[in-house]
């Protein structure tokens, strides 16, 4: 139907040179002095913001993303202030974002799951190195004291140490080690003010005692020759870390137990017994967590129950919510029947009523112990709903078929009306029973209507994270794997718990789950498309 | 179906009247009694002064706005800062989305240009992959954004409701372009022989003509963002910036020492406002839904 429409409405041949040229007149004179206003001032607003942020870039020494930034803001200059590109200035703005917030965190998603990125593996080399040397910072014993001032600047703290030998002044921050400071303002052999810094003062020192203590300022560019650090803001100390790095051999070196600790390309600094010194760097790990997904006992028994469950879970859930759905379509299908605009409204209100509320609700009622079922409905029995691995994936199921039949009634409700009644009458002039006359014709034809929502039902429940997040937080919890996630988790839910619950996060697994989930869906989509010839009207 | 055409309807006897609506006035009791009792229980509890869930299960036993009171004031929960925040992000993004997503929409549906085929199968094809698949890629993404620019990286609403705005061009521009399909292509062109350019074209005819569905794509992309906790949940970390489903979740996540009441509460403040605009707008919403599907 809509493919012989859009074929009317298509222009018959291309304009001629001519038209087109007669088209960018009009367009020309059209556009009212207000429009065209309206439209510099837009343009500078997006060009005054694409300015700032090269500047911001400029300073964070971002060469790559100030290139894209700068290519962009070209490109809308170009697009916007351009007679033709039509097509473009009503597209780019949208575009944009689909790239950057679906695309691009689509792919990147694809890079970490060849990473080792997760808690321990969140940083380059270097940091690993100075957090490393930072966190095993020890004082020297016989250490001089060194009367230190707390400056500030630009909102970053620093301290302005003399050395007690020779009175000098220098000054540095965590980032910078120390510098001479010949200028400083000297009282009683202390520096208490240098140009460029707000010297802080006593209150404020006090204060903000937690974050003074944190300062650690390197004594030199060698970060083997320690840093000065202060508990009270008045005294520094000279600080050395128990860990040695020699940057020609590429170790770490424990100074107190002897051990030496090398790159050995794991993304941590390795014992020859295989510690690890934590935190590591992140390194490309290549396929490890896809072969770790498989090969991993504690992780691949999950893996598969849970990916069983997902498509249980999706497919039960559409069947259960569309035959609901349907019968009652078919039971309010009596224009003879009273009331029925009364309980079609109250049949739609768990759609209308926010999913994540819904869930939430039902988890409170079906608690064990406490909840409405079972101690109104089941008299005080302990039925444990949501604790038990099977009762838990029932209870998912019941809940959702409360969450999602009321949209199929809805649906089936006007497909059913869509279908002329002569078919029926027809039918029955055959000798055909309301049964068949349903069987072979009214579902036949019902399906070609409601077949794609069907499939899209599907996707939906396939990545239903609030439910199961929700209603039973993917629990009962699976005893002896390596990640945290339970009998109701839906690959959806697994990925965010690897992700963000735990102890430890492991963003390169879980993304390497979500290629796992994105390959499902994928091949799925295609079938389907490819059943329904929905990309075929696309034209 | 019918068995009884011929009997005038005030005439039938009890066995007719049953065999034919009887019977479905006892499968919509049931079925209805399923549908609300979630309901009614919420309502009930809100109710209840009493905070446990165990207090809870009487229902109506007790009446009172205590709870109301309870999550209204709660310092450690800022149950009235989560509903603003919520509304203000679900507002922009239905707004901002609608914008996007019908000048996308026109585009399409009114321009010859290449590459738009492969544009509009792109976008049926990209909206298959929901956006918090890569919720960690995104996470990682503001992050390193916000150590550049504080004001749009994590913990901030502006962040968020630019990463929802990633979503802009989905299954919205497609509901919007097969309603911008049905306006027939002469009023364009009408105005353009009258000497209209595109934009007074887009803004003062087409946007008017197609607000019917504008207004369900703004509700639907309202309601989504509503109930969008992946995304929320990780990007926003003070309780004070937090959205409404990621504090109610937090509210109840013991259900042992949750005070259900005033969560019963919050839900009933917040689903009210949704629900009324949902009952009013429900045919249109419908209509929208299957759209698609009836015109294939």
């Amino acid at each position: 139907m809509s493919q012989t429409t859009i074929e009317q409405e298509a222009p018959q041949a291309p304009p001629t040179k001519r038209q087109r040229q007669a088209a960018r007149i009009a367009e020309a004179a059209s556009g009212s002095i207000r429009w065209m206003l309206l439209k510099i001032l837009l343009l500078a607003i997006v060009d005054a913001i694409a300015l700032y942020a090269a500047f911001v870039l400029v300073t964070h020494q971002e060469w790559l993303v100030l290139g894209v930034v700068l290519v962009v803001a070209v490109l809308v200059n170009w697009i916007y202030f351009s007679r033709r590109r039509i097509a473009a200035k009503y597209l780019t703005p949208g575009v944009i974002f689909l790239i950057l917030f679906q695309v691009f965190t689509l792919l990147y998603t694809g890079y970490i799951g060849f990473t080792n990125y997760g808690t321990g593996h969140n940083g380059s080399k270097d940091q690993a190195i100075s957090s490393l040397m930072a966190s095993a910072q020890e004082r020297v014993e016989d250490s001089p004291t060194y009367p230190v001032t707390v400056v500030e600047r630009l909102g970053t703290l620093g301290l302005l140490v003399t050395d007690p030998d020779d009175g000098e002044a220098s000054v540095g921050t965590n980032d910078q080690p120390l510098q001479d400071a010949p200028d400083a303002t000297v009282e009683g052999g202390r520096a208490v003010a240098v140009d460029g810094w707000t010297t802080l003062s006593f209150a404020q020192v006090i204060s903000r005692s937690s974050d003074i203590e944190k300062i650690s300022v390197p004594f030199s560019d060698d970060p083997n020759d320690g840093a000065i650090r202060t508990p009270d803001g008045q005294n520094g100390y000279l600080y050395v870390s128990t860990l040695q790095y020699d940057a020609a051999a590429d170790t770490m070196t424990d100074t107190r137990t002897g051990t030496v600790y090398s790159d050995t390309g794991v993304g941590a600094f390795t014992a020859e017994n295989g510690d690890q010194l934590l935190p590591g760097w992140q390194i490309t790990v290549g396929l490890d967590n896809f072969v770790r997904a498989v090969t991993d006992s504690s992780i691949r028994g999950p893996l598969i129950s849970v990916t069983l469950w997902t498509f249980v879970f999706a497919l039960i859930s559409v069947a259960s919510t569309f035959f609901l759905g349907l019968l009652l379509a078919l039971v309010f299908n009596n224009t003879r029947m009273r009331f029925r605009n009364g309980y079609r409204i109250l049949l739609i209100l768990p759609y209308a009523f926010p999913a994540f509320l819904s869930a939430l609700v039902w988890a409170g009622m079906m608690n064990e112990s406490f909840g409405f079922i079972n101690q109104v409905v089941f008299g005080g029995a302990s039925i444990p709903w949501l604790t038990d691995p099977t009762l838990a994936k029932v209870s998912v199921l019941i809940v959702n078929l409360w969450l999602g039949f009321p949209y199929m009634f809805l649906v089936c409700m006007g497909a059913l009306q869509g279908i002329p009644d002569d078919v029926n009458e027809a039918a029955a002039m055959d000798g055909a029973n309301p049964w068949q006359i349903f069987r072979r014709i009214k579902l036949p034809l019902l399906l070609v209507t409601v077949a794609p929502l069907l499939i899209s039902s599907f996707a939906f429940n396939f990545n239903n994270f609030n439910l199961i997040y929700m209603l039973t937080g993917g629990g009962p919890r699976f005893t002896d794997v390596s990640i945290p996630v339970g009998h109701t988790d839906i690959l959806i839910s697994m990925v965010y718990k690897v992700a963000f619950t735990g102890q430890t996060r492991d963003y390169g697994l879980a993304s390497a789950f979500t290629i796992l989930i994105f390959i499902v869906v994928a091949v799925i989509s295609i079938v389907s498309f490819r059943k329904t010839k929905a990309l075929e009207e696309l034209n | 179906m019918s068995t009884a055409v011929s009997a005038r309807p005030a005439r039938r006897s009890v066995g007719t009247w049953f065999a034919d609506t009887g019977w479905r006035h006892v499968v919509a009791i049931v079925v209805s009694a399923f549908a609300i009792f979630p309901l009614l229980y919420v309502v009930s509890a809100s109710l209840n002064p009493k905070g446990t869930l165990t207090g809870s299960n009487q229902l109506f036993s007790a009446v009172g706005f205590d709870s109301y009171v309870r999550i209204l004031t709660d310092p450690k929960n800022p149950y009235p800062l989560w509903f603003w925040n919520t509304l203000v992000i679900a507002t922009v993004t239905g707004f901002v989305t609608v914008f996007l997503g019908a000048l996308a929409a026109y585009a399409f549906s009114r321009m010859r240009f290449s590459g738009r085929r492969v544009g509009l199968v792109t976008i049926v094809v990209v909206q298959m992959f929901p956006q918090l698949l890569a919720v960690v890629a995104i996470f990682l993404l503001m992050s390193t954004i916000g150590d550049w620019f504080p004001s749009i990286g994590l913990n901030t609403h502006t962040g968020l409701i630019l990463v929802y705005l990633g979503g802009a061009l989905g299954v919205n521009t497609y509901l919007m372009y097969g309603f911008f399909n049905t306006l027939p292509m002469e009023l364009d062109e009408a105005a353009r022989i009258d000497g209209a350019g595109h934009a007074r074209i887009f803004f003062t005819m087409i946007l008017p003509l197609v607000a019917p569905i504008l207004a369900v794509v703004a509700l639907l992309s309202f309601i989504g963002t509503v109930n969008e906790y992946v995304i929320a949940s990780v990007m926003l970390i003070d309780p004070d910036k937090q959205t409404l489903v990621v504090g109610l979740t937090k509210l109840v996540s013991n259900p042992r020492y949750a005070d259900w009441s005033a969560f019963s509460a919050g839900a009933v403040m917040a689903a009210i406002p949704v629900m009324v605009l949902f009952l009013f707008l429900q045919k249109y919403i419908v209509g929208g839904l299957t759209a698609g599907a009836t015109k294939g």
